[in-house]
């Protein structure tokens, strides 16, 4: 079913379309899939109008010039992308990326503590984590950093009482309901159950990021050997 | 052109960056945009170097650069009243100047304003990543060397080499005031303000607020009467130039150019990008006002920002001053 919708004004160039009320947190994936047609079509109808958009979990910030439109007309285009109908089928939107991941106590200083906080065995919370297909329903906080749900309720964990100066490049985190794959090495509070070894962020590489908002994510373990093999480090 | 003209950086100062308009289209994959805190500055000091608004210049912040030309070209210099000088010799701000190989360009340190930018004719020559040449330290991107580091002594930095140019200078009427330790700030209201009350959002516009010191191109803190929210966090979403975010300790913060793309605070509204250049020029201890205006209002000063911008003439200057 087709979530209610709201377009308000959020700066004196910006509109935002929430899809949901954010005060109700929902996340899900038909909520997801929706923002993410929404921007690429008023990708393509806004053109040389638009300056950037900011998809997240249920709502779309668009950036126009106001040199070039106004707030009306901006109105008027993102009313004309919402009503045309989506398909909310996940299975049928976003591209499938299967990120490998080497668990381990080595390589995921949280494993054990997450475990048992769980009542779980180390390789319960890894068999779980890797189960699930997991939307992107944000990219933000560094570049590359890419929000993915929503992680079974079993292994959720909250973040670190205090934050690690520094997680290394490719970990593998956890935080309440979510988890993420650090695109760099950053300050970060999130539980880092092991490390992929795929670059999550190369501003080199065309495209930059193996994934993008709208897109569905696979965890596959692998073992110590096959990680070093791929350039992993440790 | 040359790959050995340009500019050799003898000292770096306190913190100096190169910046563009900035990064747009990016914010997709997470990246911020970066860009000159004050843009008006900005924009004048490219004016004065040939007919260019949006070439790579460099963002001093309080001052201390020190550059050695290797290139005859303009340079001009404008933003915060940061003392200019040309082989020793006192240099005039908003003014453009001509340069040649060998010449000393230093920069002392700021009497009003924070920020000063210094732009030269074709502006630098940076190698643009993501399409822009904007420095965002916090994303190791931009710049000189593409990774978001400041500029350094021992850097080069090349632009083309300038025919002279008659040199002009910006009506002392268009110029900012920077001397005054205030400033109000217009803000256009967006729709969280619902999740203020009435009586908060009275407070906030009546009352006074303190630049902090845990201010920089991300953000600014501020410090003054508390006010709250009927939300406690929301869904993250995007965030653009000039939100105001308060989070659970009521204390206001307004996102900058370097702001995170996403962030789940609940905001009251976004200050006018019009203002902004006037909050990155003070410093800690300063004091605000803001007044809420419609999005009316914001739009036809946009525009008649432009229009002003684009009609004004640059007044010459005689070759002896």
């Amino acid at each position: 079913m087709p979530s209610l919708k709201n377009i308000s004004i959020a700066g004196e160039n910006s509109l935002i379309v929430n899809f949901g009320d954010a005060r109700t947190q929902i996340i899900s994936q038909s909520i997801a899939a929706e923002v993410a047609a929404t921007a690429a079509q008023l990708r393509t109808s806004l053109g040389a109008q638009l300056i950037d958009l900011v998809p997240s979990y249920a709502s779309l910030l668009v950036i126009y010039d106001p040199f070039k439109t106004d707030h009306h007309a901006v109105r008027a285009a993102i009313r004309r992308a919402l009503a045309d109908p989506i398909d909310t089928d996940i299975s049928q939107s976003g591209a499938l990326v299967t990120l490998p991941v080497y668990y381990s106590t080595e390589s995921g200083p949280d494993l054990k503590a997450l475990a048992d906080n769980a009542g779980l065995s180390i390789e319960a919370v890894i068999n779980i984590h890797q189960q699930s297909e997991y939307s992107v329903y944000a990219i933000g906080f560094a570049p590359g950093f890419a929000y993915l749900g929503e992680l079974d309720p079993r292994i959720a964990a909250p973040r670190l009482a205090t934050p690690r100066q520094k997680v290394p490049r490719g970990a593998v985190a956890i935080a309440d309901r979510q988890t993420a794959v650090y695109p760099a090495e950053s300050p970060g509070g999130w539980n880092l159950i092991g490390l992929c070894p795929e670059l999550m962020f190369d501003p080199s590489a065309e495209p930059s990021m193996p994934v993008q908002v709208g897109d569905r994510v696979r965890f596959n373990a692998i073992d110590r050997e096959t990680y070093l093999g791929m350039g992993g480090l440790l | 052109m040359t790959t050995n003209s340009g500019f050799k950086v003898i000292k770096p100062g306190i913190f100096s960056l190169i910046e563009d308009a900035g990064r747009f289209g990016q914010h997709g994959i997470g990246l911020t945009t970066g860009g000159p805190l004050d843009r008006e500055a900005f924009r004048w000091a490219n004016r004065l170097c040939g007919d260019q608004q949006t070439a790579a210049a460099i963002e001093i912040t309080v001052g201390g650069l020190v550059l050695e030309s290797t290139v005859n070209t303009t340079i001009a210099v404008t933003g915060a009243t940061i003392p200019l000088s040309i082989n020793r010799q006192s240099r005039a701000l908003w003014q453009s100047h001509q340069v040649k190989v060998g010449d000393r360009i230093e920069l002392g340190f700021a009497s009003s304003g924070s920020r000063g930018y210094l732009a030269v004719a074709g502006g630098f020559t940076i190698n643009p990543i993501f399409n822009s040449a904007a420095t965002v330290p916090r994303e190791a991107l931009g710049g000189l060397h593409r990774d978001g580091t400041a500029l350094q002594a021992g850097d080069f930095i090349p632009c083309s080499q300038s025919h002279s140019a008659a040199q002009q200078r910006v009506p002392d009427s268009h110029r900012p005031d920077y001397s005054s330790n205030s400033a109000v700030l217009r803000v256009v209201l967006g729709y969280q303000q619902q999740a203020f009350s009435n009586t908060s959002k009275q407070l906030f516009f009546s009352s006074d607020y303190k630049v902090t010191e845990s201010s920089d191109r991300m953000g600014f803190r501020l410090k003054g009467p508390g006010i709250k929210s009927t939300l406690d966090g929301i869904l993250s979403e995007g965030i653009c130039l000039g939100a105001i975010q308060v989070p659970a300790d009521g204390q206001p913060i307004v996102l900058l150019n370097d702001r995170q793309t996403i962030g789940g605070y609940p905001k009251l509204g976004s200050v006018l990008s019009l203002d902004i250049g006037k909050l990155a020029q003070l410093l800690p201890g300063a004091v605000l006002r803001f007044e809420a205006i419609s999005i009316e209002q914001a739009h036809n000063l946009l525009l008649l920002d432009q229009q002003r911008f684009a009609d004004t003439v640059l007044e010459q200057v005689g070759l002896d001053e």
